[in-house]
C-alpha cells in the first residue's frame, strides 16, 4: 500500500493527477486527509520549489492601533509583519532549532559570559545601506536602554557591555547565559539601520520582503526584496497579510479560497474545518499553557497540602478534551512542556479524588476556595473553572467560581488575587520562562514561588555549557515547581493553523509559535 | 424672514449647540474611563520601567480642562491629534476609514431606501392581502435575526458554497469600482435586510394614516387610480415621518455597523474605533465619538429641515 501511495503522490506532484483526486484515492486506501496531504507536500518538495505568485495570509491578532516599531510589537500580526521586513541575528527554526541568519556564526567563552557574533557581509537594508556590526549594536542599545519601551527589555537586561569590532559584535553578560542564542532569535530584535534610532517605525530592514502597503489592523503587502541574500527563503513574489480577527470570517476566507493560510483555527471547530476537502488543519505543540495559579504565600494556599489537594483534584485529560477539543497536551504542573529543548518527561500527575481528599484532610482546611476567572484569561476559562469546580467537588473540596470582567483582568486580578485562571505564552527556553515567573525575585512571579534550591539551580544552569548536566538541572527544577509550587497547569495548547489548496512546503514544527514560527508565508510556496 | 427660514436657522443653531455639548460629554466620558493606556499598549509582558517611560512620553498627566480646550480648538481646525498607540495622524487614518464607511453606507442606502419605500407603497396598495403580508413577514423576520447571523449565513451560502462574492470585504485604493462593489456585495445585502423593515413599516403606516383623510377620498372620487392617489396625494403629505426614519437608518448605517465590519473584515470606522477602545487610545476614541455625533446630529438636522420645508403651511404663510 505504501508503494502505491508514493506512486500516487509522485504522480500528483508531477501534475499528472489532481490534488482532489489524489486525496480521494488516498482515502480509498485508508489514509486520512491530513497525512495524505503531508505525503503529497513532501513529494512536491522533492519535485521542487515553485517561485512566484501571491501568498495571502488571514491573520488573527492585530488592530488599527499597531505600529511597525518592532520594539512595541505584541501580537501575531506584528510578529508576522516584522518577519517580512526584518531579521534577527539568529532564527528559531521550527524544526532544527537555532539557525544563523544575520550572524553568520557565533561562539561563547567557556564561562558563557562573552559572546562573539560574526556579522554576515554584503547584506543591505531595503534603503540601500549596508549592514554593519554597528547597526546591530545600535539595535540592541535601543532595546536595552533605560528609556526603552521594548517588549524585549527583559531579555536585554543581563547585558554588561556590548561593542562592535570590525565585522564582529561582542556581548559581555553580567551572569553566564548559555541560552543567549535562543533569546536573540526574538522577533522584537530585528536589526534596523542605526538600530531604528532615527525612525523606529520605518519598516526598513534586511528581510526577504519589502513593505509596499501598510494599513495597521487591515492589510500589509510585502514584495520580494530583490537584494535578499538567502534564496532558500521567500518563494512567493508577494505576501499579503489580511487581518481577520473574527474566527468565523477567517475560516470562511480560507474555505472560499480568498486566503492561502490562516492562524488560530478555533479548536472547537477545527475538526469540522479539517473535513472540508480543500483545507488542511495543522497543529503544532506549543509552549503556551493555560493555568490556575495560587499564591504560595497567601492562606490557604501557603499550606502545601491545600496546593496538593487542588493539584490532585483537577482532571487534566478532561480539560484537554473539552476546553481544547483535543488540540493540546496534558500539563504536569510545570511550565515546561515537550516543545522545550532539553526537556525531560516526568511521571504524570493524574486526577485522583482520594489523594486530593487525603491532602485536604492533612491540611486541616475546610473552608471554601475562591477561584477568579474571566473570558480573556484564556479561551474557555470560565468553562475550565466550572470543570475544575466539579472535579474538585468530587474530592470534597468546596470551590466557588467568581467571574471577573475582562476589562482590567490583567491589572486587577492576575498577579494580585491569590487564586485565578491565567495564560502563559511560553518562552523559547527554560531559563527565560523560569526567570520570568518562577525566580524568587521575578516581577511576574504570579505564584509567589520562593524556593532557594530552585533559584540556585537556575543560576547554575545558566553557566552550564554541558547539555547533559543542564538537562538534569532543568528536570530537577521542573520537579520542584510541580511538587512545591503554586502552579496548576492542566494543559498546553497547540497552535492550530489552516492551509488552503495549493500551499506546499508545510513542515511539522517542533517549536516556536503559530504559522511555523511565522516563517510559513516565506518558506512555503504555491503549487 | 419667513417662518420656515427662521425655523431652519434655529434648528441649525440648536444642532451646533448640541454638538458642542456632545464634545464635552465625550471628553468627560473618556477621561473617567478606567484603565491605563501604557499597560494596554505594552500588554501583559510590560515591565514597570517600560510602563513609567511610556506614560511620561504620552503626557497623560496634564490637567483635563486645559486638554479639553486644546483638543476642541485643534479639532475645529481639522487636527484631531495623533494616536497614542502608533503615532499616526488621526485625521489621516480616519479620512480613509470614514471614506470606506460612507462608501458602504452609501451603497446600502442606494439599494435599501428606494426598495423600502417601494415595498411600503406596494404594501399599502395591497393592504391586508397577500403581498402586504408577505412583505411584512419577510422584512420583520430579517430585522429580528441578529445581523451577524444573517452575515454568517450569507457568507456561508454566497461566498463559501457558491463563491459568487468574496467573504472578506477588504477594499483599497488600487481596486476599480467594480471590484469594490463586488467586495462589498454581501455586507450591503446584510445591511439592506437589517434596515429595510423599519423604513418599510414607517412608509406603510404614514401613508395609511394619510389615506384616511377626506382629500384622498376626493381624489378617488375624481377617478384617479390607486397608485396615482398614493404617489401624488398621499406620499407628499406623509414625507416628514418617512424622511425622519430614513435619516435614522442612514445614521445607523454610518455609526452602527461595527458588527458587520468585524464579520466581513471591512476597514471602516467601527472597526477602527473598537481597536482603539481596547487599547485605551483616548484621542482616537474622542475623535471617532465626535465624528459619530456630528453624523447623527447632521442627519437628524436634515430630517428636521426637510419636514419643515415639506410643510406647505410653513412654506407659504398667509
Amino acid at each position: 500500500m505504501k508503494d502505491q501511495l508514493n506512486y500516487l503522490a509522485a504522480r500528483a506532484a508531477a501534475g499528472l493527477m489532481g490534488r482532489r483526486e489524489f486525496l480521494g484515492r488516498a482515502a480509498a486506501l485508508g489514509v486520512t486527509a491530513a497525512s495524505a496531504n503531508l505525503l503529497l507536500s513532501s513529494a512536491v518538495k522533492a519535485a521542487g520549489v515553485k517561485k512566484g505568485g501571491t501568498i495571502k495570509v488571514g491573520i488573527q491578532g492585530g488592530g488599527a492601533s499597531d505600529t511597525l516599531d518592532p520594539a512595541l510589537g505584541a501580537n501575531a500580526t506584528s510578529s508576522q509583519v516584522t518577519r517580512l521586513w526584518g531579521e534577527p541575528l539568529l532564527e528559531l527554526d521550527p524544526v532544527s532549532g537555532v539557525w544563523p541568519r544575520l550572524a553568520e556564526s557565533y561562539e561563547a567563552s567557556a564561562d558563557a559570559k562573552t559572546w562573539t557574533f560574526k556579522i554576515r557581509q554584503g547584506v543591505t537594508f531595503s534603503n540601500g545601506k549596508t549592514l554593519t556590526a554597528e547597526d546591530v549594536l545600535a539595535t540592541y542599545e535601543r532595546h536595552s536602554g533605560e528609556e526603552s519601551k521594548s517588549g524585549a527589555l527583559g531579555i536585554m537586561r543581563g547585558i554588561e557591555s556590548m561593542r562592535a569590532e570590525g565585522d564582529s559584535f561582542i556581548m559581555e553578560l553580567k551572569t553566564p547565559n548559555a541560552d543567549l542564542p535562543y533569546l536573540l532569535s526574538d522577533y522584537h530584535l530585528a536589526i534596523q539601520p542605526n538600530g531604528g534610532k532615527d525612525d523606529p517605525a520605518a519598516g526598513i530592514g534586511t528581510g526577504p520582503y519589502v513593505l509596499k502597503s501598510v494599513e495597521p489592523g487591515v492589510r500589509f503587502v510585502g514584495e520580494k526584496n530583490p537584494n535578499y541574500w538567502d534564496d532558500t527563503i521567500g518563494h512567493a513574489e508577494t505576501i499579503e497579510l489580511i487581518v481577520i480577527n473574527d474566527d468565523t470570517a477567517r475560516v470562511a476566507a480560507l474555505q472560499s479560497g480568498q486566503v492561502h493560510m490562516v492562524n488560530r483555527v478555533p479548536p472547537r471547530t477545527a475538526k469540522l474545518v479539517a473535513r472540508a476537502p480543500n483545507v488542511t488543519v495543522h497543529s503544532t505543540a506549543g509552549s503556551g499553557h493555560y493555568v490556575f495559579i495560587m499564591h504560595c504565600d497567601t492562606a490557604p494556599f501557603d499550606n502545601k497540602d491545600v496546593r496538593m489537594a487542588l493539584k490532585y483534584g483537577i482532571n487534566r485529560q478532561e480539560m484537554v478534551d473539552k476546553i481544547l477539543s483535543g488540540y493540546g497536551s496534558v500539563g504536569n504542573d510545570s511550565p515546561i512542556g515537550a516543545s522545550y529543548p532539553l526537556y525531560t518527561e516526568m511521571e504524570q500527575r493524574e486526577y485522583d479524588p482520594d489523594k486530593a481528599a487525603f491532602h485536604l484532610k492533612q491540611s486541616g482546611f475546610d473552608g471554601t476556595i475562591l477561584l477568579r476567572t474571566s473570558d480573556n484569561s484564556f479561551p474557555g476559562a470560565p468553562d475550565a473553572a466550572a470543570l475544575f469546580q466539579q472535579s474538585a467537588g468530587a474530592a470534597g473540596i468546596k470551590m466557588e467560581v467568581k467571574r471577573e470582567p475582562n476589562d482590567g483582568y490583567w491589572s486587577e486580578v492576575w498577579n494580585k488575587q491569590p487564586f485565578c485562571t491565567s495564560y502563559w505564552g511560553g518562552r523559547p527556553v527554560q531559563d527565560q520562562m523560569y526567570s520570568t515567573a518562577y525566580l524568587s525575585t521575578a516581577d511576574w512571579n504570579d505564584t509567589r514561588f520562593k524556593n532557594e534550591q530552585f533559584d540556585q539551580l537556575l543560576f547554575a544552569a545558566r553557566g552550564e555549557l554541558d547539555e547533559a548536566k543542564r538537562t538534569q538541572m532543568y528536570a530537577d527544577m521542573s520537579r520542584i515547581v510541580s511538587d512545591e509550587g503554586g502552579l496548576i497547569c492542566p494543559m498546553f495548547n497547540d497552535f492550530v493553523d489552516g492551509y488552503g489548496e495549493g500551499v506546499e512546503g508545510i513542515v511539522d514544527a517542533k517549536q516556536g509559535f503559530e504559522l511555523n514560527n511565522f516563517y510559513a508565508p516565506m518558506k512555503m510556496w504555491l503549487a | 424672514m419667513g417662518p420656515a427660514l427662521k425655523l431652519v436657522v434655529q434648528r441649525v443653531a440648536l444642532g451646533l449647540l448640541l454638538l458642542l455639548a456632545c464634545s464635552v460629554l465625550i471628553f468627560a466620558g473618556t477621561m473617567i474611563l478606567p484603565g491605563d493606556v501604557a499597560q494596554s499598549i505594552l500588554g501583559q509582558s510590560a515591565t514597570p520601567e517600560a510602563l513609567a517611560n511610556l506614560r511620561e512620553e504620552l503626557g497623560v498627566n496634564d490637567p483635563p480642562v486645559q486638554r479639553y480646550f486644546e483638543w476642541l480648538f485643534n479639532a475645529l481646525q481639522g487636527d484631531l491629534g495623533t494616536a497614542l498607540t502608533n503615532g499616526r495622524s488621526i485625521t489621516e487614518s480616519i479620512g480613509s476609514r470614514l471614506g470606506n464607511t460612507l462608501f458602504l453606507a452609501f451603497w446600502a442606502a442606494v439599494i435599501s431606501v428606494p426598495l423600502a419605500i417601494f415595498l411600503g407603497l406596494l404594501a399599502v396598495r395591497y393592504k391586508d392581502r397577500w403581498p402586504d403580508k408577505l412583505i411584512s413577514a419577510v422584512t420583520l423576520a430579517s430585522i429580528s435575526i441578529p445581523e451577524f447571523l444573517i452575515g454568517y449565513l450569507l457568507m456561508y451560502l454566497v461566498a463559501v458554497k457558491l463563491r459568487w462574492f468574496p467573504s472578506v470585504s477588504m477594499i483599497n485604493d488600487t481596486m476599480s469600482l467594480g471590484e469594490k462593489l463586488s467586495a462589498i456585495a454581501i455586507p450591503v445585502a446584510v445591511l439592506t435586510l437589517v434596515v429595510l423593515a423599519h423604513m418599510m413599516r414607517m412608509t406603510r403606516a404614514a401613508i395609511l394614516n394619510v389615506m384616511q383623510s377626506a382629500y384622498i377620498e376626493t381624489a378617488e372620487l375624481k377617478g384617479l387610480n390607486m397608485f396615482q392617489v398614493i404617489a401624488r396625494h398621499a406620499f407628499p403629505n406623509a414625507i416628514a415621518p418617512i424622511v425622519n426614519v430614513v435619516m435614522l437608518n442612514l445614521a445607523y448605517l454610518v455609526v452602527g455597523v461595527v458588527v458587520i465590519e468585524v464579520v466581513f473584515t471591512y476597514p471602516g470606522m467601527g472597526q477602527y474605533l473598537v481597536d482603539h477602545v481596547s487599547k485605551r487610545d483616548v484621542p482616537v476614541v474622542q475623535a471617532c465619538g465626535l465624528i459619530f455625533a456630528a453624523v447623527y446630529i447632521g442627519l437628524n438636522l436634515i430630517a428636521d429641515v426637510v419636514s419643515i420645508l415639506s410643510n406647505p403651511r410653513l412654506r407659504h404663510p398667509k
